[in-house]
Order: structure tokens, then C-alpha cells, then sequence
């Protein structure tokens, strides 16, 4: 390859491959420029303090602490609420030494991604964070980021996306690139948002996915909530992390190449089906993963939890904060004799339609809660999956769907009783009447 | 736990901390609203020996601080709280307003004057630290000594580079924990 040879181009973008190894974006009205001389970096300061196991620490706190664990090569963001926090975090670990970083601090989130892809691409490990808007900025990128098959990292604070303005908490934001071709994990709590992050570079840079992937958590009610959490090891996770190994990247003298050109009515489809296929890949990786961090920590993850699910004739499908507060609602409603369940998706892309489908087979009424409202006369997306996987596995139960919490509406406990008083009147009456609900809605 | 807009982030946080520190499970955020200073915002705290798991707001509190008494008259503070618990209130009114202004609560009362003890201890109006104390107090979530004993490692902590403020943070708590009053 030329010296300053353009590698890669499209509307936004041109990256340019110099002797000195640095890449350039061009994005939009500005030039930046950063060096990914990231080696060079490494093991400039070693300075990690040992962490305490038992801690307390905020959603985004979580995801900061998770990625200084991770000491990335590349972060590169720009702030947004209510995920600011994240890169605030990681700026003060850049700037004091806590991790060997290269902070990218640009002027929007389509150049954030657009950096990442840059960086991912000539062969770093890079991480991200944003919410809402700021994801729908990246739009365009996302989709390049997962055809490139560059395994990105990126902390998504759930967010509604405007309009009208709104900062609070739903889940329109991961919605919106659900069919983007990354992988996106739910997370209940900060636990759990931090324990994904430790798994994600894993999954992701697995040579049978090799896939962007999102860690979901929502915003201020566990991004701002201070909670209990535990924490591991610095060591321990750099060692289950490991190095970032690419087998092909641009900065590999010995193997020139392009990377994202032209691709025509000749092979975009096989390019297609190929993402395809390292998306299926990604559940058998996803439970590998899962059952090396289960002998680290003696925390289980699979696809989905299942709380008190086994005996239940009733359920609930949902993700993130209101899983707690669902598996607080069944406690009460198991003093009253009343069978409920949960079933909680943490994989939401790929979806494990089948193993979803088993699991809910022997219920006897299912409500499917999306907080995020597809305005499709049809039910939300989570909805929509559940019933497409029982549908083709062959399981018929009573399935309604309920949009709620949208824009930061507070989901409470009455709230979550009050489906399931529905599902048992569903199962009295046999009548299903309108499938497609509101919960907590104004009429 | 019901505050306003004086640092009620940081008061519910503070508590948060403590009860943590004394092994306890722990919930502590704020419920933003508009985003301007001063504007009155509530912030919630669970206490547990156990995981919480609940991620809602609190419609029924056990225990409801006011740290701006101004907001008696235009917020339903007592709303939904158990009259098994209290509502703690930083005020210099007395005891018939407070009840007038209260009507139909029928649990504990108790006040302070965080103002006073906060200029006396530490020169400034800082509420949050006397109104820490008081609801240590009043809750019994952790004993006195469990407290003070915390807190002051909070405080080498937190104000590691102006250790000047240290000694005045825990005379307010201090002050707080015996000037804290139920009224009758």
C-alpha cells in the first residue's frame, strides 16, 4: 500500500494509511486527526489499584469502572445525557493515569463511532458510550460498523429518542438499531451492566462473530441509582479479557488491504448473509463466555433469566430495571398463592427465539412488555419476537403485548400486579380481547 | 425519602454511603426533573439487609425529609407515608404550624434547625450534613457510634485535601444527633 493511499471512503468518511501510522476522518466539516500509535502506550503506567469486592456504585459508574478495567486502546464520545457520565469518568482515568487510553474527545457522535471504526479497523480495541439522539447521530456509522465486522464496544444508556425532548428513560434508542447488525445485551441493574461489559470484548472479537455489541442499561433509574455491586479483580479481568488479537487490520504491514469498498449486486448479499451467520454464531460464543465468567465470579448468565418460572402459569417478557421490579412484584404475589413468573431477556440480539419459546411453553398466559412503542398497530418489538419464536416452534399460549414506560413514565409495583391480574383473567375467560395494551397510559 | 432542591442528591447519596458502610444493601438517585439549580427535586433511598430489586420510585416511605421547609405549603410531603414512620423537617416553625400545615398525618414529627447548626459549625449553610444525622437518628438505620465512626473515615476521605473542614462536619453531625426533636 501507498503512502497516504485512501483505504476506505464513503460519503463521510476517508482514512488515509500513512508510514507514521495515523488515521485521518473526515467527517462532515471537519478534519481530526488522531495517532493509534495505542502500543506505544501500553504499559506506559501500571498504577492499578487494587479494588475492594464490595462496592457501590452508580449504572454509569459501573460501565466507567468496567471500561478502565478494560483499558481499551481508543474511547472516543461525546456527551450526552444521561450517559455523560461514562466518558466523564473515563476522561479523569485518561487524564490521571489510570488507564493508557487514547481519549478521543470529538464534536459528535457520528464522528465518535466514525473514530472507533477508524481505530477498530487499523487493528485497536475501542469502546464508546452514548444514549438516544446521540445513537441516532451515529445511525449511519452503526450499520458500517457492523458490515466492517469491527468489534466496537459501546455502553448504551437507554434513552427515549425525541421528539418531543425528552431525557429520560425508554427503550426507542436500542430499538432503533435492533436490525443494525450489532449485538445488543440488556443489563437489570449496575451488576449486571458492568458484568456484560467484562463479557462483551470477548464475545465480540471471537473470530466466529466478530460483531459491534451494545451493553444496554436504563437511564437514571440504574445509570443514576446508587446500588450494591461487585466488583473484580483488576487483574482478574484484564486476564479474562485478554489482549485484542485481530487476525486482519489495517496496520499489519504484511497484509494489505481495503477494507469496506465498493460492493455491488456481486457480493453484498453474501457480505449480508455472512453478518447473518456470525449473529447465529454469537449465541454459542455468548454462553461461552458466560460459563468462563460464571467460574471467575460465580455469577450465571445465559440468554435470559428465569424467575420463578418453572411452576408459573402466569409470565412476564421484559429487559432491564423492570425485571427487578417485576421479580419484586412476584415475591408478593407468591405469598398470595398466585403462580407468576419472568422470564428477562439479556439477549435481545440474537434472539434465542427457540430457547424463548421452550422456556415459555407451559405457561398459561403470557404479557410481553416493550418500552419502547413500534406505533406499528401490530405490538412493540420485544412482542413481535416472542410471538414470531413460539409461533414457529410450534407453542401456542395466550400472548398480549403492553407498551409502557415510555419517556421516563415510573413503573411501579401496582403497575406490574396489574398484569397480572390481567394474565389470570386471561386464563379465567379463555378471551385475549385486545392484544395490543398500554400500561400506565393516560387515556 | 423526600428532599429538595439544597443538595438532596448529595444527602440521599450521603446516607446512601453510610448505611452502605455498615453492610447494608442500598438504593440512592435522584428523581431529575427540569435541569435548573434550585428547582425542588426529590431523591429516594432503600436501606436493606437484603438484595433490592424493586427499581420504581418510593410511593410509600417510611421515613420523609424535608430539607426546605417552604415546600410544606405547596408539595404533598406526607403523601403515602407510614404513620409507623416519621417525617423529619429542617424548620424553626413551631409546633402548630407544622401540624396545621400537616393536616391528616397523624405520625411522629420531628424537626430540626440544620440552618443553625450548619452556620455554628461549619460557617456556611450546608443542610445536608445535620439533616444526615437526624435521620440516622430518627430511623436507627445504624447506631450513633456505627455513624460517627463512619463518617469521619467519609470525611478523611472526602475532604483529603482541606482537612480543615473535618473537624466541623462531625461537630454538626454531632450537634444533629441531640438537637433532632420529636414535637408532641
Amino acid at each position: 500500500m501507498c503512502k497516504g493511499m485512501p483505504i476506505w471512503r464513503n460519503r463521510n468518511e476517508i482514512i488515509l494509511l500513512f508510514d507514521e501510522i495515523h488515521v485521518i476522518y473526515h467527517v462532515g466539516v471537519g478534519v481530526f486527526w488522531r495517532p493509534v500509535s495505542s502500543k506505544a502506550n501500553l504499559n506506559k503506567l501500571k498504577g492499578e489499584i487494587k479494588m475492594s469486592i464490595r462496592e457501590r456504585l452508580s449504572g454509569n459508574e459501573a460501565a466507567a469502572t468496567a471500561m478502565k478495567q478494560i483499558n481499551p486502546d481508543v474511547v472516543a464520545a461525546f456527551p450526552i445525557t444521561p450517559s455523560t457520565e461514562i466518558p466523564q469518568y473515563f476522561s479523569s482515568f485518561v487524564s490521571n493515569g489510570t488507564v493508557d487510553t487514547e481519549f478521543v474527545a470529538v464534536e459528535s457522535e457520528h464522528s465518535a463511532m466514525s473514530a472507533c471504526i477508524g481505530a477498530e479497523a487499523a487493528g485497536a480495541r475501542a469502546m464508546t458510550a452514548t444514549s438516544s439522539n446521540g445513537l441516532s447521530l451515529m445511525w449511519e456509522m452503526i450499520y458500517i460498523a457492523s458490515s466492517l465486522r469491527l468489534p466496537i464496544v459501546m455502553s448504551l444508556v437507554n434513552r427515549a429518542v425525541s421528539g418531543p425532548l425528552n431525557i429520560h428513560n425508554d427503550h426507542s434508542d436500542a430499538m432503533g438499531v435492533r436490525d443494525s447488525g450489532w449485538i445488543q445485551l440488556f443489563s437489570e441493574n449496575n451488576q449486571e451492566a458492568y458484568d456484560n461489559l467484562i463479557m462483551a470484548h470477548r464475545i465480540a472479537e471471537n473470530k466466529d462473530v466478530l460483531l459491534p455489541l451494545m451493553v444496554c442499561q436504563d437511564g437514571f433509574i440504574t445509570s443514576h441509582s446508587i446500588e450494591n455491586i461487585e466488583l473484580i479483580e483488576d487483574e482478574k479481568v484484564k486476564e479474562f479479557v485478554g489482549q485484542y488479537k485481530p487476525e486482519h487490520y489495517l496496520l499489519n504491514d504484511k497484509e494489505p488491504m481495503a477494507i469496506g469498498p465498493l460492493d455491488l449486486q456481486a457480493y453484498l448479499f453474501e457480505h449480508k448473509r455472512q453478518q447473518a451467520e456470525a449473529m447465529k454464531n454469537a449465541k454459542k460464543v455468548i454462553l461461552e463466555v458466560a460459563k468462563d465468567f460464571e467460574k471467575m465470579t460465580g455469577r450465571k448468565y445465559g440468554f435470559f433469566e428465569e424467575y420463578k418460572l418453572e411452576d408459573a402459569e402466569i409470565a412476564i417478557v421484559c429487559m432491564n430495571s423492570t425485571a427487578g421490579t417485576t421479580k419484586y412484584t412476584i415475591d408478593k404475589l407468591r405469598e398470595k398463592g398466585i403462580k407468576a413468573g419472568l422470564l428477562k431477556i439479556r439477549v435481545f440480539r440474537p434472539f434465542p427465539a427457540e430457547e424463548v419459546a421452550k422456556a415459555l411453553s407451559n405457561l398459561k398466559a403470557i404479557a410481553v412488555l416493550d418500552k419502547a412503542d413500534s406505533l406499528n398497530a401490530a405490538g412493540g418489538a420485544l412482542f413481535e419476537d416472542v410471538v414470531s419464536g413460539m409461533y414457529v416452534n410450534n407453542i401456542h399460549v395466550p400472548t398480549v403485548s403492553y407498551v409502557y414506560g415510555i419517556g421516563g413514565r415510573d413503573t411501579k409495583s401496582d403497575d406490574i400486579e396489574k398484569v397480572y391480574n390481567d394474565l389470570s383473567k386471561i386464563v379465567k375467560t379463555g378471551n385475549i380481547d385486545n392484544p395490543y395494551r398500554y400500561l400506565g397510559v393516560r387515556d | 425519602m423526600e428532599e429538595d432542591g439544597q443538595g438532596a442528591k448529595t444527602a440521599s447519596l450521603l446516607l446512601a454511603d453510610a448505611a452502605f458502610n455498615t453492610g447494608k444493601y442500598i438504593q440512592g438517585f435522584p428523581e431529575y426533573g427540569p435541569e435548573r439549580m434550585g428547582a425542588p427535586i426529590t431523591a429516594y433511598n432503600r436501606i436493606s439487609n437484603n438484595p433490592i430489586t424493586i427499581h420504581s420510585n418510593i410511593y410509600e416511605p417510611d421515613y420523609v425529609v424535608v430539607v426546605d421547609d417552604t415546600l410544606l405549603e405547596s408539595v404533598n410531603v406526607t403523601a403515602g407515608l407510614k404513620e409507623t414512620g416519621a417525617i423529619i423537617i429542617n424548620t424553626t416553625k413551631d409546633a402548630e404550624y407544622l401540624k396545621n400545615v400537616l393536616k391528616g398525618y397523624n405520625g411522629k414529627i420531628y424537626t430540626i434547625d440544620a440552618r443553625k447548626i450548619s452556620m455554628e459549625t461549619l460557617g456556611k449553610y450546608f443542610p445536608n450534613t445535620p439533616m444526615l444525622a437526624a435521620v440516622v437518628k430518627v430511623s436507627k438505620v445504624m447506631t450513633e457510634e456505627d455513624f460517627l465512626n463512619d463518617m469521619i473515615g467519609s470525611f478523611k476521605h472526602k475532604f483529603a485535601k482541606k482537612p480543615e473542614v473535618i473537624d466541623g462536619n462531625m461537630k454538626a453531625l454531632e450537634m444533629a444527633l441531640k438537637e433532632v426533636k420529636q414535637i408532641q
